[in-house]
């Protein structure tokens, strides 16, 4: 039974930085139709920024603020160079690019960084908490998710920015007749999802260690918690995300092994998609031809 | 008004609004499939006169010749295992474009074949001690079953979903290689090693020369079947369900079966490349068949152009060679130029390389 708590609250954890990933694939997706694959690698990237800026002596949540507001930049310059000529490109060639952003970053992050595999910080205290049953890391960095995410809920719900960007995502023409600038909330959109996609990449970084290729397997399960949450629903993403966690963890410990565990995702992937393609709490979309 | 291929929500699946309409030259997000601009002259040219034909094939035929002659003759070592991979690369894009070009189904995870069927070469012939040759039609079996039951699935997933999937088994697949349980067939972690084959009857080729000119011998079957089935009936269907399902599968076409069918062939064809890498290699490990590979295989098939038989062989060419130029600059270069020439391509050339060079010769010779 302990075992069994300690895999939950283990689940739990990694579920929430699923959860982040999740969110920021499905606000990019809902906005635009595209499927990010070069997502991790940017997160990675703003990781590899922000242990600069630790390794130089800023203080680890400045280091975490200054990197949000990097990635934010980022996400916007690529939503503007890259991404708005693609808009209605067809699936091949918007894969093609977001294949081509992934090589490039990932390069990147090899090139400026190196290849070694580095140690990140965590600012939580390393002892077991609530009973032993999670360490620091997990509770403060499921913490740190959930406040996050709790304020772009809030952002989304309550502010007049927010009610602009789900219009411009929701219907783009429409949304320009009753004067929001469309073009600027797709912008803001990428800029967020990157900024919350960095944050993800903080927080995993000192349980899985920093490299280049470090968030193949998150965005996997990232995918997996997207399309299991619904696609185009964020907040179904958050809880799919928090669901493949806690089914990775208790399908790692009882199921399938540790040495399976991605592709437990991937049978989540197939199965979603094949048994209920919508997700959990997805719209289905139907089109007229 | 609604155009072929694109539905009215916006998620165009390989239609882009009337590319027809869009002004030249050809803009970022064009159709990779649709020729831009002179689509009028290019169907001309597609029309050929037997003549040429006939001047076409002697050209092939000799060009074939001096590709299997000149590097025999004068290159050695290294240069010929170089030309040898290019040989493995071109088959293995040719599957993928049979699939992507041909068919419109998006694969990411090609990897997966190439791994499929390197394992399957490896373990027969450190297991059962078959010959090298030999494992090649073994392995075209399996990965052709492995790739009808993929395909079954995936009759169910389009565009993105596809692309995601394939993806995802692309992350998984050295996790998969590693599984403890056929760890005593597939050497687990620490991989297989295989002998290096000789030339047979006494020929004086060397080991080099020999897998070279078996390399090449494979992949021109293996062309010419990739040949005739894109133009014959099937290659038809295949582009109609590509173009538009809907109206292909009201001319009759049995999408489901045509779908899984392609993805059976793709698969061979990959699968086969991925048996000579490991012959050629002589050896296999699950890490070296990571999501990269299945990366590279996408790019050298965009680069090439998506559905140009002869563009898999510049798109070979290229993935063969960029690296070894660019790592003398650093580690991390290749992966950086692949990455801004997938999306230039995308951008300016969408038809790839192949597609380039066609439109230009067609030009030239007007």
């Amino acid at each position: 039974m302990e075992g069994l708590i300690h895999q939950v609250m283990s689940g739990i954890a990694n579920g929430s930085i699923y959860a982040s990933v999740a969110l920021a694939l499905v606000m990019i997706y809902k906005a635009t139709h595209h499927i990010n694959f070069a997502q991790g690698e940017m997160a990675t990237f703003a990781t590899y920024i922000s242990l600069m800026l630790i390794n130089a002596g800023v203080s680890y949540w400045a280091a975490f603020l200054f990197t949000l507001v990097i990635a934010f930049a980022g996400g916007m310059v690529i939503e503007r160079i890259l991404m708005r000529p693609m808009m209605n490109a067809p699936v091949l060639s918007s894969v093609g690019v977001f294949i081509g952003l992934l090589l490039i970053i990932n390069a990147c992050s090899g090139w400026f960084f190196g290849y070694t595999i580095k140690s990140f910080p965590s600012p939580f205290p390393s002892q077991p908490m609530l009973g032993g049953y999670v360490s620091g890391h997990e509770l403060g960095s499921t913490a740190v998710t959930l406040v996050v995410l709790l304020l772009v809920y809030l952002f989304f719900r309550y502010t007049r920015l927010g009610l602009a960007m789900r219009a411009a995502a929701f219907n783009p023409a429409s949304a320009r007749l009753v004067g929001v600038r469309v073009g600027a909330m797709l912008g803001l959109g990428w800029g967020l999802a990157a900024a919350i996609g960095s944050m993800a990449g903080m927080m995993v970084a000192p349980v899985v260690f920093l490299d280049p290729n470090m968030m193949f397997g998150i965005l996997l399960y990232a995918f997996a918690g997207a399309l299991l949450g619904g696609i185009d629903n964020p907040l179904g993403a958050v809880l799919g995300g928090f669901a493949v966690g806690i089914i990775e963890n208790l399908g790692g410990a009882y199921l399938v092994g540790t040495e399976l565990k991605l592709t437990l995702a991937l049978v989540i992937i197939v199965v979603v998609l094949v048994v209920k393609p919508t997700g959990l709490l997805g719209r289905a979309v139907q089109s007229r031809v | 008004m609604v155009q072929a291929g694109v539905k009215p929500d916006g998620t165009t699946l390989f239609g882009s609004p009337s590319v027809e309409a869009m002004p030249a030259p050809a803009t970022a997000g064009a159709d990779p499939y649709v020729p831009t601009g002179d689509a009028a002259l290019l169907a001309v040219a597609n029309t050929r006169s037997p003549a040429r034909t006939r001047r076409s094939a002697m050209l092939v035929v000799l060009a074939l010749i001096v590709a299997a002659a000149v590097p025999t003759a004068f290159f050695n070592g290294y240069h010929l295992f170089q030309l040898t991979m290019v040989v493995v690369y071109a088959i293995g894009i040719l599957g993928l474009s049979m699939l992507i070009g041909f068919n419109g189904q998006i694969s990411l995870g090609h990897g997966a074949f190439f791994a499929i069927g390197a394992y399957t070469a490896a373990i027969l012939m450190a297991n059962w001690d078959v010959p090298y040759w030999a494992t090649l039609p073994v392995s075209a079996a399996v990965c052709a079953i492995v790739g009808f039951l993929i395909g079954l699935p995936a009759l169910r997933l389009e565009g993105h979903y596809l692309a995601l999937t394939t993806f995802a088994l692309a992350i998984s697949i050295p996790q998969l290689l590693k599984i403890n349980a056929v760890s005593d067939w597939t050497g687990g972690v620490q991989g297989l090693v295989i002998d290096k084959p000789d030339a047979p009857f006494g020929l004086p080729f060397s080991g080099d020369q020999w897998l070279y000119l078996f390399a090449l011998a494979v992949g021109v079957v293996l062309y010419v079947i990739a040949w005739n089935l894109t133009r014959g009936r099937v290659g038809r269907a295949m582009m109609a369900v590509r173009d538009h399902s809907l109206a292909a599968e009201a001319m009759g076409v049995n999408l489901a079966m045509l779908k899984t069918r392609t993805f059976a062939w793709s698969a061979m064809f990959t699968g086969i490349a991925g048996s000579l890498q490991a012959i050629v290699v002589q050896f296999v490990a699950p890490d070296a068949y990571g999501v990269f590979i299945s990366i590279f295989l996408f790019v050298g098939l965009v680069v090439g152009g998506v559905a140009s038989i002869g563009g898999t062989i510049l798109g070979a060419v290229f993935i063969e060679f960029v690296p070894n130029i660019a790592t003398q600059l650093s580690k991390s270069a290749p992966g950086a130029i692949y990455g801004l020439l997938l999306i230039a391509v995308m951008f300016l050339m969408p038809q790839g390389a192949g597609g380039f060079l066609k439109s230009l010769a067609t030009r030239l010779r007007r």
